[in-house]
């Protein structure tokens, strides 16, 4: 820690005026995130679903649900009865990005890794996974007349801001483009720890961040709200039992209990 | 007016068409008038500040529904639903692929709900709802069956059905309703059924059946209505009563009664099974509906209520009269929990005819002359809304077993279509979701290819002559569509038609007295 403690003083004063703009856009980012995603799923929490609407196949149980939601969400069950090319590619960036954002742990943790992150080294290839997969599905998007009816400006933006983050960190990682690690190292475990640094200023490096900054700020009011939306589909996360469990909803309750005699005494009577 | 158009040839193989932009555009089914609205409590026609109302009903609904908020939210636009509806297989037109459905409603939420949509409306495909909107919505979302298919294959499980209720309700609130539905609701919620039978001519209709059955088949089996005391109340869709193919499942049901030894009877305060307010989305109409059930099940103190064969009626009275009206269990007001204390929890309530016919043979209680069905290769359409929305059997996929088993029960030729087209993936009848409506026959036409298209293959193939279904929009809607790809349009049956050929009945003063044991027993 000592090292790191002297170096802080010597940051301090020497900061460049790119490494405060990052800085800053990290913060700033990160509080739109967290503050944009629990005001999102807190909505989506307080919503009440009214009435039993899972779709088939079902789960009669609690488990099943879970078990449903597990395949949903790790393995895209319902994409992959869908249609397999969507699948593939859907699922290889995801789970590249995955991989790829776990071996990042190395540069957000403080001081000297722990031996479990060797484990995480070989998971650089999976950047080669994510990027095959964001090609392909930006492929559909252009060629398949369907998907390309359905896209938005921003539907094509956001997979070449993946794509750009994706190939950008592979050029860094694979080519002779490399970036100061060490510094990457500084900097973006000194974002954790409140121990600003300088970040390397190679341009692709600078372009790889920026997006994941911008990615993330955005993710809130985005169609990445995909990735809380999964756990909150009713459609999905119901439990199939409507016949021996009443389910209902606040105002709906509200909503009888204030009713009830007026309800029961227009019943069957001509307007 | 309903145009003109013509009979689409069906395709050997169901391919997934180059899109046809407005091809399907027009002004959609005929809309209500005021005598329809205003019971309903919807304005009599488009009122002047309809754009704030829908806006604000827009923003109510969201907060209602959780499913219309995470589904507005989280579409990723990923394409995999565009190639699963019947009616864009059917139609070419790209704004009945769902994404593209549901981006009609989301494009105004964006624009009005959401930060980007504000800001940056070009950037994220947000739109204003005006004038043009409107109408697309009016149109292309009476071009939803809210059948669910969609929803099956959506990594989100997002549902059109969901989207499309919602939209409807908007529409119905700015005073612009679908007259087939709304008309039909105020029959049902006045008069008790959809056909505006009142008890008079329901009673005669009864009558004359119970004479024409005991005319073809010497048993005497009792149609009974209004009988207080009666152990099971059926609830089926008013179709029954009144035309083929549906009354020969009727008397199907009511041989099936004959059999047990059971009690039962129909109501004529609620003669009906259909629930059109899940058509139009609106909870406080199907409540009332669902409530117009309890009352007679009340009134009739039964102590079983059960649903006859119809594929929404199914969904509501499976899914929501609990939430509803409180049948099964957990009420909390007097009415449902006098409801609850009177009904006999054995039995699942309610519980669908099907599970209990399939529970009568499993049990032994039925004897069929299986032969009887020997001219028929007989093939199953699973309903949407049986098949995606409810179960039956309380196993899991229960909802596409019971039903097969009965049919196997009574029948040595079955063949199923498609795997692809059947069970969770069954594809609509063309006609349900309020779209059974002479005014909207293109539409209805087209979206009955793909099933046609895998009914032909097994007509082909296996020489299937028989489609059996438990909806009855499905029945009246293959009896419409069937000869426009030349069917022969009375190969649509209910599964209760097959069950009533091949029972073998109990007769009365036959050779020994044995044999009159049983009828004695329940007279």
């Amino acid at each position: 820690m000592g090292v790191f403690n002297s170096s802080t003083i010597e940051f301090e004063s020497n900061m460049s005026v790119i490494s405060i703009f990052f800085t800053a856009l990290f913060y700033i980012s990160l509080i739109v995130f967290l503050v944009g995603m629990a005001r999102k799923i807190y909505q989506f929490w307080i919503t009440p679903a009214p009435l039993k609407i899972p779709t088939a196949p079902t789960s009669l149980t609690q488990t099943g649900v879970v078990m449903r939601m597990m395949r949903e969400v790790a393995l895209f069950e319902s994409l992959f009865k869908s249609n397999k090319w969507i699948w593939l590619f859907g699922w290889l960036f995801h789970a590249g990005l995955l991989l790829v954002l776990i071996r990042h742990m190395r540069y957000f943790w403080p001081g000297d890794l722990p031996e479990i992150f060797l484990l995480t080294q070989p998971f650089k290839y999976a950047a080669f996974a994510m990027v095959l997969g964001l090609f392909g599905l930006m492929l559909r998007r252009i060629f398949v007349e369907r998907i390309r009816y359905i896209s938005a400006p921003s539907d094509y933006l956001m997979l070449i801001m993946l794509l750009i983050i994706g190939i950008s960190g592979a050029v860094m990682t694979f080519t002779s483009n490399h970036t100061d690690v060490i510094m990457v190292k500084e900097f973006a475990s000194g974002l954790v720890s409140f121990n600003w640094a300088n970040l390397p200023t190679e341009v692709h490096f600078l372009v790889h961040i920026f997006l994941v900054f911008v990615l993330m700020a955005i993710f809130p009011i985005s169609k990445l709200l995909h990735v809380p939306g999964i756990f909150f589909s009713p459609t999905r996360n119901q439990v199939d039992d409507a016949r021996s469990k009443r389910h209902i909803s606040s105002w709906a309750l509200k909503q009888e209990q204030e009713h009830a005699t007026r309800l029961e005494q227009a019943l069957g009577k001509d307007e | 007016m309903a145009k003109e158009f013509d009979i689409p040839v069906l395709p050997t193989y169901l391919e997934i068409p180059e899109l046809k932009e407005g091809i399907m555009d027009g002004e959609g089914p005929f809309k209500s008038a005021q005598e329809f609205q205003k019971p309903l409590g919807f304005p009599g026609e488009k009122i002047d500040n309809w754009q704030q109302v829908a806006i604000d009903k827009m923003g109510e609904l969201k907060s209602k529904y959780r499913s219309v908020q995470v589904f507005l939210d989280s579409c990723v636009k990923c394409g995999a639903c565009t190639d699963k509806c019947h009616y864009f297989l059917g139609s070419s037109d790209p704004k009945n692929m769902p994404v593209a459905r549901q981006d009609l409603f989301r494009s105004v939420y964006r624009r009005h709900f959401t930060f980007a949509g504000k800001y940056f409306p070009k950037l994220v495909g947000a739109k204003e709802l005006d004038d043009d909107m409107l109408d697309d919505w009016y149109n292309y979302f009476h071009q939803c069956s809210q059948c669910r298919r969609c929803s099956v294959f959506c990594p989100y499980g997002i549902d059109t059905a969901e989207i499309s209720m919602a939209a409807r309700e908007v529409l119905d609130a700015v005073g612009i309703g679908q007259k087939y539905c709304n008309q039909i609701l105020g029959k049902a919620l006045t008069i008790g059924n959809n056909l505006g039978l009142p008890e008079p001519a329901l009673r005669d209709t009864l009558l004359d059946l119970e004479e024409e059955i005991e005319e073809e088949t010497g048993v005497a089996i009792k149609y009974p209505l209004d009988q207080k005391g009666a152990e099971i109340l059926l609830i089926t869709p008013s179709a029954d009563f009144f035309a083929e193919p549906h009354i020969d499942g009727l008397i199907g049901y009511g041989k099936v009664f004959h059999q047990d030894g059971v009690s039962w009877t129909l109501s004529s305060y609620a003669s009906e099974g259909a629930n059109f307010g899940m058509f139009i989305g609106s909870y406080d109409i199907m409540r009332k509906a669902a409530l117009r059930i309890r009352k007679a099940a009340l009134d009739l103190e039964v102590s079983r209520v059960m649903v006859g064969e119809c594929g929404h009626a199914w969904r509501v009275a499976y899914s929501f009269w609990n939430t509803l009206s409180g049948v099964g269990a957990g009420a909390t007001d007097e009415f449902g929990q006098k409801l609850q204390d009177q009904l006999d929890h054995r039995y699942p309530q309610p519980q669908h005819i099907i599970e209990y016919t399939h529970d009568l043979i499993q049990r032994g209680k039925l004897t069929f002359d299986k032969s009887a069905n020997d001219d028929r290769t007989v093939t199953f359409h699973d309903s949407c809304n049986v098949a995606r929305a409810t179960n039956m059997g309380g196993i899991p996929g229960g909802q596409f077993i019971l039903p097969r088993d009965v049919i196997k029960a009574v029948c040595n030729n079955y063949v199923d279509m498609e795997r692809s087209t059947i069970k969770e993936s069954t594809f609509c009848c063309g006609g349900g979701g309020g779209l059974l409506t002479d005014d909207l026959m293109e539409i209805r036409t087209k979206g009955a290819i793909p099933r046609m298209q895998a009914l032909k293959a097994v007509e082909r193939d296996n020489g299937v002559n028989t489609l059996t279904a438990i909806c009855a929009i499905c029945k009246s809607q293959f009896s419409k569509v069937l000869p426009k790809f030349d069917f022969d349009p009375y190969m649509i049956v209910s599964v209760h038609q097959l069950v009533s050929e091949a029972i073998i009945m109990d007769k009365p003063q036959t050779d020994t007295d044995d044999a009159t044991s049983a009828e004695t027993a329940e007279t």
